[in-house]
Order: C-alpha cells, then structure tokens, then sequence
C-alpha cells in the first residue's frame, strides 16, 4: 500500500467529522499537505484545470529568499562578538555562535505563532495558513541579537493575536505582523531594542552571561551606524559604505548585508513573487529623498549609505513587498514603494526618538495603502461614470 | 478591411489532445435530454406530459415568466420522463429519439424583407431565441427590450475549442441569413468578433478582428474593446457558432445539429463532431476514449467554464467542446511545495515550467486536481494579467463578495459575465471559485434590479 493510500484509508477517518479526533482536523491536514499535494478536484461546476501554484509554493519561495540573509546575519552576530572582544575564532566558529544566538528566537516565535495559528484553525475547522512560516522566520531576524526570548515570545503572541487572528487571518490583516512584533518590542521594552548593548552579544550564546576570562576591548561601542548618525556622532571613517554594503556592521540579527538582501531580492523578483514595482519605488524614494537631505546637510550620511545602513533594504525587499498589507494595484504599488521610500528617509533623519525609520515608515504604508488602492480604483469607477454621462 | 485590436493580457492553456480539422463519427442518439439549468435567468414550465409524441421543433416547456420564449425538441419520439429534483426542480427532460427525424414545419424566413417583428416571433417559435443572451446580467435575453448593440462572438478561444472557420465551412449562407435577421432586431449594429487575419466578411454587420490570447474570443471581451455596455444599456450577444444555427432555422429547417470538438488528452482520435444538443456523452464518445485504469473526467463544455458531467452527462445547449482530462483523485505528489516543477504546469515564475516558458510551448496533460488548499487572496496583481477588460477583477469580486450594489454597479458588473472570470479562477493561488461568487452575484443582482 502507498503511503498517501494508507493516510488516506486509515488515518483522514479519524480526522474527518464523526471520527475520534475531529477537533485536530485542521492539525492533521496541515501535515498532511505537507507531505502530499492534496487529492482534492475540482466541483460540477467552475474551472476543471487548475495552475499548480498554491500559497505553500508561494510562501516557500519567500523562506528561500530569506535564506542568503539569515546566513550571513549569523556569521555576523559571531563576528561582531569576536570584533567585541578583540578574538578571532575563524569564520566557522564565528557563524556557529550567531546560529546558536538565532536558533532559540526563531524556535520560539515558531513555536509561539504556529500554535495559536494552530489553535484558532482547529476551533475554524479551517486549513493552516502558511503565512506564519514567513513571518515566524522574519521575526528573530529584525530584532537585536540580545532581545530576551520570552519578549519574543510575549511579543509574537500579541502581534499574531491582535495584528492577524481578529482579523480573519492569513490575507485579512492590516498591518504586516512582523512589524508589529517588532513595534510591540520597540515601544513595549524600548531599552531592549536600542542603545549600545543590544546589538552586539558579548557574552556566551545562549543568555549572554560574560564569558570568563574575556573581557570587552577599550573603546568598543555596540552602537550601530544609525544611532551614531541620531546622536551625532556619526564618522563615515569608522564604518564605509562598502563595510554597510556587504553588512559587517552591528544591527538587528539579518537586516545588516545588502548583499545578502539582494540576493534574496533576485529570488524573489525571479519568481515573481514580490511586486517589482513596490521594491524598485521604495529604493527610489528612498535615494530621492536622501539626495535632498544630504544637498541641505553636509553631515547627512550619502545616498548610498542611506540605502544600505539600518533596516532599509531589508524592509524594501521583504516588508513592503508583502502584497497582503501593501497596495493591490499595479498603480498604487508605485505610489505605496515611494511613499514607504521617502518616508522611512525622513523619520530616520528628523526624528532623533527613532534612530530607524523603516519599520515605522512600512506600517505606515500598510495603513495608507487602502487609501491609495480607493484613488487607484476611483479613477477607473470615474472613468466609467463619465462613459454614461457621455 | 476591418479593425484589429489586439490584447495583451490574457493566457492560453496549450492542453494535450487538441482536435485535428476532421470530422469523427458519433453514434445516433438514442435519447436527448433537455436541461433547464442550462438556460441561465429561466424558470422552467413543462409544456409536454410523458408519453406523448414530439417532433423536432416541438415545444418542450417555456419560462414562466416570458411564456413566448419557448424551448424546443431536437428529435422527433416519444418524452420519456422529466426528471425533478429536490422541491421538484426540473433536472432534465429525457425525449426518446425515434429516429425518423419528423420535423414541425417552420416558415422560412427572408431577413431582407421581413419585419424585425416577424423575425422575432419565428427566432422565438423556433426555439432558437435562447441562444441569444443580454448583458447585464448573462441570461437569455428578453424579447420585450430593444438592444443597443449585438455582438456576435465568431471566435472561441478556450482550451481545445473549435476554430470557426473550420466550422462554418459549407454554412456560410446559414451564418450570413443569421447575422441579417440580427441586424434587425436592433437600432445600433451588430458587431462581430472574429480572429485576426480570419478574413471574415459579412453583410449587415461590422467585423472587427481581435489578436491575443484567451479570452479574446469572450463577448464580453469584445464588447469592452468595442463599446463597452454602460448602466441602463442592454446588449445583446450570440455565439456565431449558434447564429449559423439561427439560419438554418430560419431557412425553414429545424435541424439543431451543431459541431462541436471532441478532445482532451484522453481522447485518442481528437476531432470534430456534428452532435444535437442534450445528446449523452456515451453516444459522442463512443470508443473515443483511452482504457484506462485511472478515473478519467468527462467535461461537457470546456476545460475553463465546462461541467463534469460524468458519463450519464449531456452536451449542454451553449457547448463548443467535449472534453476529457484524467480526473487526478487518486494522483500523489510529494512535497509538491519544494519540487522544482519541470513537469507542473504554472504560469507562475515559482517552478521552472514558468520560469523556463513551458507552460507555452509544451502540450500539457492537466487534471483536475485543485493542486492547493483553499485560502483568502494572498498573492496581488495575478488576476489582472489574465483579464484583458478595463475593469478591476479583484475589487470587483470583493464588492460581489460583500453585496454592495453600488460598489459593483461602479466597478463594472454590468460588463461581466462568469465565463470573464474563469482564466482568473485557474491562476489563483488560493484557489478561489471566482466564476461562482460573480454568477450567485449576478443572480442575487437581477432579482434585486428588475
């Protein structure tokens, strides 16, 4: 007998309405979709071929694309320990300590998210919705490496919960949950999510307890290129654009290497499964609005470290993309990418309270994008309504 | 020299067994069966009791609201049974074909000098009248409105359909004498879709030829190009495949023989066949299909708007197509969201066959697998580039969704038929019945309107 035969025959029964474990039904099908492409064909009525695509597939791609991210991102939480503590360990040790750093976090936010997602599809009787596999990965990669894990765990709970659930779901939600998770830590415990000890871990890599026998070098600072750039202190010596580029700097755990980021991008833009139109108009309206800060200041950071430095590219790329929360027509995602674009530019040079912009300026463009989409549309249901005058 | 549009948007699926340009034998039908649903705004009053004999062109049952649209038999023989389902809907009307072929005595007809009145009243007592449909609302039209326009379709571009030029071969005349009468029927014109470089040409009518992919060969496709159907307007569309049936009738023939493909990748001589309507899928493809140990599908229609009929199932009164897909229930396919999917047919960039273009250049086997879960739309922007009309799909879907009359008057509701949807519903990632939720709309709508 064949595996899915047997699953089909023995186990869906018991899942099914009437069988001892209905209430897991929507458990079960979650795993077993996994493992098989369902058997399910289409009604009497309606299409009777369908394109193979389905949101797993989708939502796998965007996994895959955050893949070069997370990485490297792991590497680097090793090498700006090492850097710290004025060690050198090689580059497999130094990513073997940011895994173990990232391992817990992405543990937590899985185990935290999938369950109530889990939870609130049983009582549904729905299927799992994929979503959460994205966002339960994007989660422990925007934020601090030093971020406790029960305030991830606190922190996911109230974004899955109130930024997705209350809303019906995978595909009704505003606002992109990642970011709430990580606004919810930004104004819930703001002293764990910026200053100088948070970025870089100095300590062992499970609970950043001081490793005897080390101690941390004269003159080190943990703070990240955008906060020196916020209080002041900003030297483009001490970091070059090149370093901010491949992302040997400290920040949140991923967000740190355009590199890596855009390699994510090509995956994403060759699959299709991000607009290229949002991506291309937030990097847009991101350097235009730089450009006009850096002709006003002479000590605003240039148009390319703009784009590199900080969480821009990473919201460029993997947040604003979202096509749930960003705007649904092809107009509007132009409209959306520069206001994102220009907005994250702006609150990261004039607001001194927020040393970073992009988080901030996506969940605005989550909010407006409606907006824009009911403009969008209102131009065509004009159009229509002018044919009828005419 | 008639105008050209061309489209852009749009998606041909190239499916295997496509129908070569040759006719291939059925077997006589025995039985025809008449089915109601198949006439979309009617309600059905039975006009012949069981047992009683009928002639080709006899009246069958009418609609209860419009008594004079009439519904007629194909064959001549004996009514078999009328077969009522749950609150004594009509399911079908099975007619016992005795095979003498006796048909009713039509008038014929002379578009050139007859009246729009008399045209009229024998398009109607022929039974013919319900192929033509109205927009709003897709359903057969009311006799009592004037149409501003009527467009006729000579083009269908869905999967393994009929190339009407093939098809008229021989029926020029009966295609010609049907556009004619049409043209009476209405103050505007009568527009006709043709395919680009068809070289069709007709008297009493404008020819405007389209180039693109599916679904250009839609009326409501053409009808947005050409003049679109704003609100309070009435327009008329025929299928041309149906007005050469229209002609014949109106020569004085009640002979309803239309031809139709027999095709599919189960099909092993993929061809063209001249069937009756309501003719049982066995008698069409008798010894046509491929022994095999799977459960295969049997579609009357096509692949995109037909219906699983199952083997007791009937070509349908609208039908171009007969076709066969494996049904796919008992297919299993590992971890289908990681497989590199050279041999899964997408249009999506997220396996190879999409990336690399397959999906264009090979000829592809599908069945009828959903292939994924149902979800609430993710994924933006995929509708609209298989929905080659000035019109929002998705927002308009939404307004349905919610019933707001206003919202979906502005987005075009008028415009749209389900047929419209369809490549929509096969793109979908989250596998959304898009063509169901626009007819129980359009439904809900008509009965609020009128």
């Amino acid at each position: 007998m064949k595996l899915n035969d047997f699953i089909e025959e023995k186990i869906a029964p018991n899942f099914e309405k009437g069988g001892k474990y209905e209430k897991f039904w929507s458990i079960y099908d979650s795993f077993h979709t996994f493992l098989f492409v369902p058997r399910h064909t289409a009604g009497r009525k309606g299409v009777q071929v369908h394109d193979s695509v389905d949101s797993k597939r989708v939502i796998i791609m965007v996994i895959l694309a955050l893949v070069p991210a997370l990485l490297f991102g792991c590497w680097n939480v090793g090498y700006q320990h090492d850097l710290a503590l004025g060690i050198n360990d090689g580059w497999f040790m130094q990513f073997l300590y940011g895994f173990g750093a990232f391992l817990p976090k992405v543990v937590v936010s899985y185990v935290v998210g999938l369950g109530i997602e889990m939870a609130v599809a049983a009582c549904k009787r729905e299927e799992v919705a994929e979503g959460f596999l994205a966002t339960g990965l994007l989660i422990p990669m925007i934020v601090p490496v030093n971020t406790p894990l029960w305030m991830i765990a606190v922190a996911t709970a109230f974004s899955v919960v109130f930024a997705k659930e209350i809303f019906g779901g995978t595909g009704m939600n505003i606002f992109n949950p990642a970011l709430i998770t990580r606004a919810f830590l930004f104004f819930a415990y703001p002293k764990a999510m910026s200053g100088d000890n948070v970025f870089v871990r100095t300590g062992n890599w499970w609970n950043n307890d001081p490793i005897e026998g080390t101690t941390v070098i004269d003159g080190f600072s943990g703070a990240t290129p955008l906060a020196q750039v916020a209080d002041g202190s900003f030297d483009a010596a001490t970091y070059s654009t090149m370093d901010a580029f491949l992302g040997c700097i400290p920040g949140s755990i991923a967000e740190t290497s355009t590199l890596a980021i855009l390699l994510g991008a090509a995956l994403l833009l060759i699959t299709k499964v991000a607009s290229w139109r949002i991506m291309l108009s937030v990097f847009a309206g991101g350097a235009v609005m730089s450009a006009i800060i850096g002709a006003c200041s002479e000590s605003a950071p240039t148009v390319a470290q703009q784009l590199c430095l900080g969480g821009f590219a990473f919201a460029a790329v993997f947040m604003a993309t979202d096509p749930v929360t960003g705007c649904r027509t092809n107009t509007g995602k132009f409209i959306y990418g520069a206001f994102i674009g220009v907005m994250a530019i702006i609150i990261r040079m004039f607001n001194t309270g927020y040393p970073e912009g992009a988080m901030m300026a996506v969940l605005l463009g989550n909010a407006v994008a409606p907006l824009i989409d009911y403009y969008v549309v209102d131009a065509n249901i004009n159009k229509r309504a002018k044919r009828v005058k005419a | 020299m008639a105008s050209l549009i061309k489209l852009n948007k749009g998606l041909d699926i190239n499916l295997a067994g496509d129908a070569e340009q040759k006719y291939v034998s059925t077997k006589a039908a025995d039985k025809v069966t008449l089915v109601p649903d198949d006439f979309s705004g009617i309600t059905p009053k039975i006009a012949v009791k069981a047992g009683e004999a009928v002639k080709a062109g006899d009246v069958i049952f009418t609609d209860k609201l419009h008594p004079e649209i009439k519904f007629v038999s194909p064959v001549s023989g004996t009514l078999e049974e009328v077969v009522r389902g749950e609150r004594r809907k009509v399911l079908g009307i099975v007619i016992a074909n005795d095979g003498k072929g006796t048909s009713v005595e039509l008038p014929a007809v002379n578009p050139a000098s007859a009246k729009a009145d008399e045209i009229k009243s024998a398009l109607l007592n022929a039974g013919v009248w319900p192929f033509i449909k109205q927009r709003p609302y897709c359903v057969v039209a009311n006799p009592d409105c004037e149409p501003r326009d009527i467009f006729v379709t000579a083009m269908d571009t869905a999967p393994l359909a009929p190339d009407f030029s093939f098809v008229v071969k021989g029926q020029e005349e009966d295609l010609q004498r049907g556009i004619s009468a049409l043209a009476k029927l209405t103050a505007g014109k009568v527009y006709v879709g043709a395919k680009a470089g068809s070289g069709l040409q007709l008297k009493d009518a404008e020819v405007v030829e389209f180039a693109g992919p599916h679904p250009a060969g839609n009326v409501g496709v053409q009808i947005n190009h050409i003049k679109p159907v704003n609100k309070g307007e009435v327009v008329w569309t025929v299928s041309a495949f149906d007005v050469i049936v229209i002609g014949r009738v109106l020569a004085g023939k009640a002979d309803f023989t239309r031809t139709i493909t027999v095709a599919g990748s189960e099909i092993v001589t993929p061809g063209y066949a001249k069937v009756l309507p309501g003719q049982s899928l066995e008698s069409v493809l008798n010894g046509k299909v491929k022994q095999t140990e799977y459960e295969q599908r049997w579609i009357a229609g096509n692949v995109l708007t037909g219906q699983n009929a199952g083997k007791q199932g009937v070509v349908g009164f609208y039908d171009n197509t007969v076709t066969v897909i494996p049904d796919g229930g008992t297919t299993d396919e590992l971890f289908g969201w990681i497989t590199p999917g050279l041999n899964r047919y997408s249009v999506s960039h997220t396996g190879l066959s999409g990336l690399f273009g397959l999906f264009k250049s090979k000829k592809w086997t599908l069945d009828a697998r959903l292939k994924g879960g149902p979800r609430a739309l993710i994924v933006s922007g995929e509708w609209e580039k298989v929905f080659p009309m000035d019109i929002y799909p998705e927002h308009l879907y939404k307004a349905v969704l919610a019933y707001d009359i206003d919202k979906m008057e502005a987005l075009g509701i008028y415009e749209v038929a389900p047929e419209d949807f369809a490549l929509c519903e096969f793109v979908c990632t989250s596998k959304t019945p898009v063509q169901q939720v626009i007819a129980d709309g359009l439904v809900k709508l008509r009965k609020e309107m009128e």
